[in-house]
C-alpha cells in the first residue's frame, strides 16, 4: 500500500485517542503521520453516517476494492481475505485489519512477516502449503485477464516444474512456508 | 527517603487498586485516575497515565462485543492475578457492571460512552491471555504471589531476580511484539497485558535495594523510548518529495522510481558538502577575513575593472564573482583571522580532506546495506521463482500501468520458459554470438569517435585562444562545453540502438548499457581534463604550472614552470622598485608606499581557473540537460498531441510517440556530475552550493516533466532497490574524482599568489604548522611517529591479510549452507 507521507491532520487527529494511536506506533510499523493519513482514507470509504466511528466500523470488500492501490493490483481477492478478521467471512475490513496491512506493506516491516504473509495470498486454497494448484492459479493471476495473455497449458507444465525444482527442497511436490521463504529472502526484488 | 517510600508505595498500592478496579470497572475510572495524580510525582505520572489512559479509553474503540466468555474469564483471571485487598472490590461492583452492561446493551453498540466496551476489551485480553500465556501464567502467579504479600514482607534476592528477568521478557516481547504476524486484535491484548505486567512488577521490583535508581532508571529509559518514537516520526515527517516520488511509482513502476530516490539521495550527501563548505569556509573568510579590496588577490584587476559587473562575465564566473568567496584565489594565507583566531587555511584544508573522506564513507555504507539486503548472495540464482514470487509491483496503481506489467509478466514467462528449453540446445548461438560481436565493435568505434570529436575541438580551442577570444562568437567560446554536452546527449540513444542487435534481458542489457555509456564519459572526462591541462598551458602564457600530465608525458616544460614563477616573483620585486624611485630598499625603514590593490602585478593562479572551468561545465550541463529534457520531452509531446489529428500516420503509436524516461542516462548524467563537483570543489567551494541548487530544480523539473510527457515503459523491469550496480559505478567515480585533488594537494605546489596556501612549499604542510603553533609538542612527537612508513606498512599488511582471512571464511559459510541443503533433502526422503 503506498497511503503514506504526510497527510492532513486535521480533524482526524481528534478522533483516535492520543494513547490508541501509541499503541499502534508500538504494534505496527507505520509512523503517526502514516496511521493518521490511513485513518483518513478509511473513513473516507465508508458512508457519511459512519464515518464518526471509523474506528469500530467494517467497510465491505467492494469497497475496499476501489482504492487505487489495490484496484490494479491481480491479488485484491486474496489480500482482502488475508488481513479481514470478519467472522461472517465476507472478506470485510475494520480499521485495524487496514492498518495490520498497511504495516506489513510498508517499507520498513521486515522481510519474515511480509513474507509470511505473502506466502498466506499465494495460498489460494487456505490450506497451509502452495501445491501445483495453487501456483497454477498463481500464475494465471499474474498474466492477466485477457485471452491472449495466458500460458498455455504446455508452458504451465514446463513453468511449474521449473518452480518446484529450484524452490522446494525437500522434493515433497509443495512449497511449505519455509522453503518459501527461503527463496524469497534470496531476492533483492521482494 | 522517607516520603519517597511512602509515595513509591503508594504508588504500588494505587497501582494494584486500579488494576483490581479497573478490570471491568467503570466507576472506578474517576477514583483511580485521582489516585493516580496523588500518589507519583509529576515526571513518572505522564507516560504511566497514558498506559493507563490507554487501558481506560481504549475501551470505546473495541468494536466488537464478545461477551461470551467474559463471565468464565473473569472468574478464573480475576482470582489469579487480583490482590486480596481488591477481591472484595470486585465482588461489590460486578453486580455494578451487570447492570451497566444491561444498559449499554440497551444503548446500542456505537460507542457511547467512555468505558463502555472496556468489559468486552478485558474479558477479550483474559480469554487470550489464557490462550497465549499459558506457560508463563505459572510465573504469574507465583509473582503475583509473592507480589500479594509484598505489601507485608520483603521481596527476598531470589525473587526480585525472577521478577527482573520475566519484566525484561516481557519488555522484549513489547519491542517485537510488531513482528508478530497476528491479527491487531490479537496484537493489542498481549501488548496491554504485557504493559500491565511491566508495570505492575516494576513499582514492586523498585522495593529492594537501590529501589530509588532502579525507578529512576525505568522512567528514563520509558522517557528514552517515547523520544525515540517521536524523534522517528518526526525524520519521516522530514523525508522531502515522499509524495511526489510515490506517485510516480504508482504510475511507472519502481524502477523509473528508483532514480528519483537515488537524486534525493545524491541531494542529501551535497547538502552537508554545502553545510562543509559553506560554513566552515566561505562564511568565515567573510565575516573575518579581510574585506574586498584590501589586498591584491581580493581586488579585481584595473585592466578588467570596467567589465568587471557586466552579466557576461558574471555569467562566465570571472570579474567580481572569480575575486570572491566562491573560488580558491580570493582567501588570505593569514594563520588566524579575526577575533576567533579562526584557523583559515587549516580549515579549508580540512573541509577538503573531509569531504572526500564523508563522501567515501556513505557511498561505503549505502554499498554495505544493499549488500546486507541482497541476502548475501547465494550461489543459487531462483530465477523461475523470483519471477513467480516476486514479479508483480505491488506499488503500481494505475490501470494502464498494471496492463503493461501483464504483458510484460507473460512476455517474461514465456521468454524464460523458451530460454530454458533452449539452453538445452546448442542452436543459433553463433549467430547470437556474432552479432554481440558486431555490436561491441560498433560501440568501440563510437567510443574512439567521440574521443577524437573532443580532442579535436579541444585544439580548436586553443587555437583560437591564441588568436585572442575577442574575435569570435558565442559559440567559438563555449564549443568545447556544447560538444561534451551534446556528445552526452546523442551517444547514449547510439547506444540503446546498437543494443537491440544483442538480444539481452531487459537488466543485463542494461548493465551493458551503463557499461558502455561509463566509458563514453570517462573517455570524455579525461580527453577533457587533458585538453584543460594544455588550455592553461596556453593561457597563462608567463606561467606553466608542473601538472602531472606533464609529467606523465615527460614534458620538460614542465621544468621550466618553476623557472617561470621565479621570473615573475622577480618581475614583482622589480615593479615594487620603481615605486621607490628606483632604489631598491635593502631595509624596510622606509615607509610603505600605498598602492592600490588593484594596481599590483599578479602571478598567476592556477588553481582558480580549474575552479572556473568546473564551475562553467556544470553550469553549462545544467543548462543543456533542462533545454533537453523542455525540447525533447516537452515539445515532442505536445507536438505529438496536437499534430496527431492532422499527420498521415497515428503519431502516439509509430514515430515518434511520447517518450519514455531513459533511466540509464540520466543516473549516469547524475553520478558524472557528482564526480565533477568532488573534483571541483577543492578549488571552487561554491560548487557544492551550484549542485544544490541544481539538484533542487532538477527534482522539481523532472517530476513534472515524468508526469506530464512521459509514458510507462514497455517493457517494465523491477530495478531492485538494493542495486549495488549505480553504487558501484558511484564508488568508482568517486575514486577516480579525488586522485586530482589528492596528487596536487600532496605534489603540486600551492600558487605563490594566491589562495590560503600560498607561501608553503606544499598544501599539506599546513597540517606540520598547526601541530607546531597549537598542539603541545608531544603530540607532534606522536604523529611523527605514527606516520612512519615502517608503522604503516605493517599495518596495511594487517588489513589485507585481514581481507583474505574475511574472505576465506564467507566461502566456507557458503559450502556448511549447500551441505546442510542436501541434509535436509535426505532427512525428508529417509522420512
Amino acid at each position: 500500500g503506498s497511503a503514506q507521507g504526510s497527510g492532513a491532520m486535521g480533524g482526524s487527529a481528534s478522533l483516535i485517542p492520543r494513547d490508541l494511536l501509541g499503541e499502534y506506533q508500538e504494534l505496527t510499523f507505520l509512523s503517526k503521520q502514516e496511521i493518521l493519513l490511513a485513518y483518513k482514507r478509511f473513513s473516507e470509504l465508508l458512508p457519511k453516517e459512519e464515518r464518526e466511528n471509523a474506528c469500530s466500523a467494517r467497510v465491505p470488500k467492494s469497497q475496499i476494492l476501489t482504492l487505487p492501490e489495490l484496484r490494479a493490483n491481480p491479488f485484491q481477492q486474496r489480500i482482502c481475505h488475508v488481513f479481514s478478521t470478519s467472522e461472517t467471512e465476507d472478506d470485510s475490513m475494520s480499521f485495524e485489519d487496514f492498518l495490520d496491512m498497511l504495516s506489513v506493506f510498508s517499507d520498513s516491516a521486515t522481510s519474515d512477516i511480509k513474507s509470511y504473509y505473502a506466502f498466506r495470498i499465494f495460498d489460494f486454497d487456505n490450506d497451509g502449503i502452495l501445491d501445483r494448484s495453487d501456483l497454477e492459479q498463481l500464475v494465471n493471476c499474474l498474466t492477466g485477464q485477457g485471452e491472449g495473455s495466458r500460458l498455455s497449458s504446455a508452458e504451465m507444465e514446463q513453468l511449474i516444474q521449473n518452480i518446484l525444482e529450484e524452490s522446494d527442497i525437500d522434493k515433497d511436490g509443495t512449497i511449505n512456508l519455509a522453503e518459501f521463504q527461503h527463496v524469497v529472502s534470496r531476492s533483492p526484488d521482494f | 527517603d522517607g516520603s519517597d517510600d511512602n509515595e513509591e508505595g503508594s504508588a504500588v498500592e494505587n497501582e494494584e487498586n486500579a488494576k483490581g478496579t479497573d478490570k471491568g470497572k467503570k466507576r472506578a475510572t474517576p477514583r483511580t485516575r485521582r489516585a493516580h495524580a496523588r500518589g507519583r510525582d509529576r515526571h513518572g505520572d505522564e507516560d504511566d497515565e497514558d498506559d493507563e489512559g490507554g487501558m481506560r479509553r481504549a475501551g470505546p474503540r473495541r468494536h466488537r462485543s464478545r461477551r461470551r466468555g467474559r463471565a468464565a474469564g473473569n472468574e478464573t483471571g480475576d482470582s489469579d492475578m487480583e490482590p486480596t485487598k481488591a477481591r472484595k472490590n470486585q465482588a461489590n461492583q460486578e453486580s455494578k457492571e451487570d447492570d451497566e452492561e444491561d444498559e449499554d446493551e440497551k444503548g446500542g453498540k456505537s460507542g457511547k460512552g467512555k468505558n463502555e466496551k472496556k468489559g468486552d476489551k478485558k474479558s477479550d485480553k483474559k480469554g487470550k491471555k489464557e490462550k497465549a500465556n499459558k506457560k508463563k501464567k505459572d510465573k504469574k502467579k507465583s509473582g503475583s504471589g509473592s507480589d500479594s504479600e509484598s505489601e507485608e514482607e520483603p521481596i527476598t534476592e531470589e525473587e526480585l531476580a525472577k521478577l527482573k528477568e520475566e519484566v525484561e521478557e516481557k519488555k522484549k516481547l513489547i519491542a517485537t511484539l510488531r513482528n508478530k504476524p497476528w491479527k491487531m486484535k490479537k496484537k493489542l491484548s498481549v501488548l496491554k497485558e504485557a504493559q500491565l505486567f511491566v508495570e505492575k512488577f516494576e513499582g514492586a521490583l523498585g522495593k529492594g535495594k537501590g529501589k530509588k535508581f532502579y525507578a529512576y532508571k525505568v522512567m528514563m529509559t520509558k522517557k528514552w523510548m517515547k523520544f525515540q518514537r517521536d524523534f522517528e516520526n518526526f525524520k519521516t515527517a522530514c523525508i522531502p518529495w515522499e509524495m511526489k516520488i510515490k506517485e510516480i511509482e504508482s504510475h511507472f513502476g519502481s524502477s523509473v522510481a528508483s532514480y528519483f530516490i537515488f537524486l534525493r539521495w545524491m541531494y542529501g550527501i551535497n547538502m552537508i558538502l554545502f553545510g562543509l563548505t559553506f560554513g566552515l569556509v566561505m562564511v568565515p573568510e567573510a565575516l573575518m577575513g579581510k574585506p574586498y579590496g584590501s589586498l591584491p588577490r581580493k581586488t579585481v584587476p584595473r585592466a578588467e575593472e570596467a567589465t568587471a559587473m557586466n552579466f557576461a562575465t558574471l555569467w562566465d564566473f570571472s570579474g567580481f564573482a572569480q575575486y570572491s568567496v566562491l573560488f580558491y584565489g580570493y582567501y588570505n594565507n593569514q594563520r588566524t583571522i579575526g577575533w576567533l583566531k579562526f584557523r583559515m587555511p587549516l580549515s579549508y584544508f580540512l573541509v577538503g580532506v573531509g569531504s572526500i573522506g564523508y563522501s567515501f564513507m556513505i557511498v561505503t555504507r549505502t554499498m554495505a546495506k544493499n549488500a546486507n539486503d541482497d541476502g548475501g548472495g547465494d550461489d543459487t540464482s531462483f530465477n523461475f521463482s523470483w519471477k513467480m514470487f516476486t514479479s508483480w509491483d505491488y506499488l503500481i496503481g494505475n490501470p494502464e500501468t498494471a496492463d503493461n506489467k501483464f504483458a510484460s509478466i507473460t512476455t517474461s514467462f514465456k521468454e524464460a520458459i523458451v530460454e530454458e528449453q533452449e539452453s538445452r540446445k546448442e542452436e543459433n548461438i553463433h549467430l547470437t554470438r556474432f552479432l554481440r560481436v558486431l555490436a561491441n565493435f560498433l560501440a568501440l568505434c563510437t567510443l574512439a569517435g567521440s574521443g577524437y570529436l573532443i580532442f579535436f575541438v579541444v585544439r580548436r580551442s586553443q587555437q583560437f585562444a591564441l588568436e585572442g577570444l575577442e574575435n569570435y562568437g558565442w559559440w567559438e567560446r563555449n564549443e568545447v562545453n556544447t560538444v561534451m554536452s551534446l556528445l552526452g546527449m546523442f551517444c547514449p540513444t547510439l547506444f540503446d540502438v546498437i543494443s537491440s542487435l544483442e538480444n539481452y534481458h531487459p537488466r543485463i542489457a542494461l548493465r551493458w548499457q551503463l557499461g558502455r555509456i561509463f566509458a563514453l564519459f570517462l573517455g570524455n572526462l579525461y580527453t577533457f581534463i587533458i585538453a584543460l591541462m594544455d588550455e592553461i598551458n596556453l593561457k597563462a602564457r608567463y606561467f606553466l604550472p608542473f601538472t602531472m600530465f606533464d609529467r606523465l608525458l615527460g614534458n620538460t616544460e614542465a621544468l621550466q614552470s618553476l623557472e617561470e614563477e621565479k621570473i615573475v616573483k622577480y618581475n614583482m620585486t622589480i615593479w615594487e622598485a620603481s615605486l621607490y624611485n628606483g632604489t631598491i630598499p635593502e631595509n624596510s625603514t622606509a615607509p610603505p608606499i600605498q598602492v592600490d590593490p588593484a594596481d599590483v602585478p599578479r602571478g598567476p593562479c592556477w588553481e582558480t581557473m580549474v575552479g572556473q572551468e568546473f564551475v562553467r561545465l556544470t553550469v553549462s550541463d545544467m543548462m543543456t540537460t533542462y533545454i533537453t529534457i523542455l525540447i525533447g520531452d516537452f515539445l515532442r509531446a505536445v507536438f505529438v498531441r496536437f499534430f496527431n489529428y492532422c499527420w498521415c500516420w497515428d503519431l502516439e503509436y509509430g514515430f515518434p510517440s511520447y517518450s519514455e524516461f531513459d533511466i540509464s542516462g540520466n543516473v549516469l548524467g547524475l553520478i558524472f556530475n557528482q564526480g565533477m563537483i568532488w573534483m571541483g570543489s577543492f578549488y571552487a567551494p561554491c560548487l557544492p552550493a551550484i549542485n544544490v541548487f541544481r539538484l533542487h530544480t532538477s527534482m522539481y523539473l523532472q517530476c513534472w516533466a515524468v508526469m506530464c510527457c512521459n509514458v510507462p515503459q514497455e517493457r517494465v523491469f523491477k530495478a531492485s532497490r538494493s542495486n549495488n550496480f549505480y553504487m558501484a559505478m558511484l564508488l568508482f567515480i568517486l575514486f577516480l574524482s579525488t586522485l586530482p585533488a589528492v596528487y596536487t594537494i600532496v605534489s603540486i605546489p600551492p600558487s605563490f599568489d594566491c589562495g590560503p596556501f600560498s607561501g608553503k612549499t606544499r598544501m599539506f604542510e599546513v597540517i606540520s604548522e598547526t601541530l607546531e603553533h597549537d598542539f603541545p609538542s608531544w603530540f607532534g612527537k606522536v604523529f611523527g611517529y605514527a606516520s612512519n612508513p615502517g608503522l604503516i606498512l605493517p599495518f596495511i599488511l594487517l588489513m589485507v591479510l585481514s581481507i583474505y582471512y574475511l574472505n576465506a571464511t564467507s566461502k566456507s559459510y557458503k559450502e556448511a549452507n549447500l551441505e546442510l541443503k542436501k541434509k535436509l533433502q535426505s532427512v525428508r526422503i529417509e522420512n
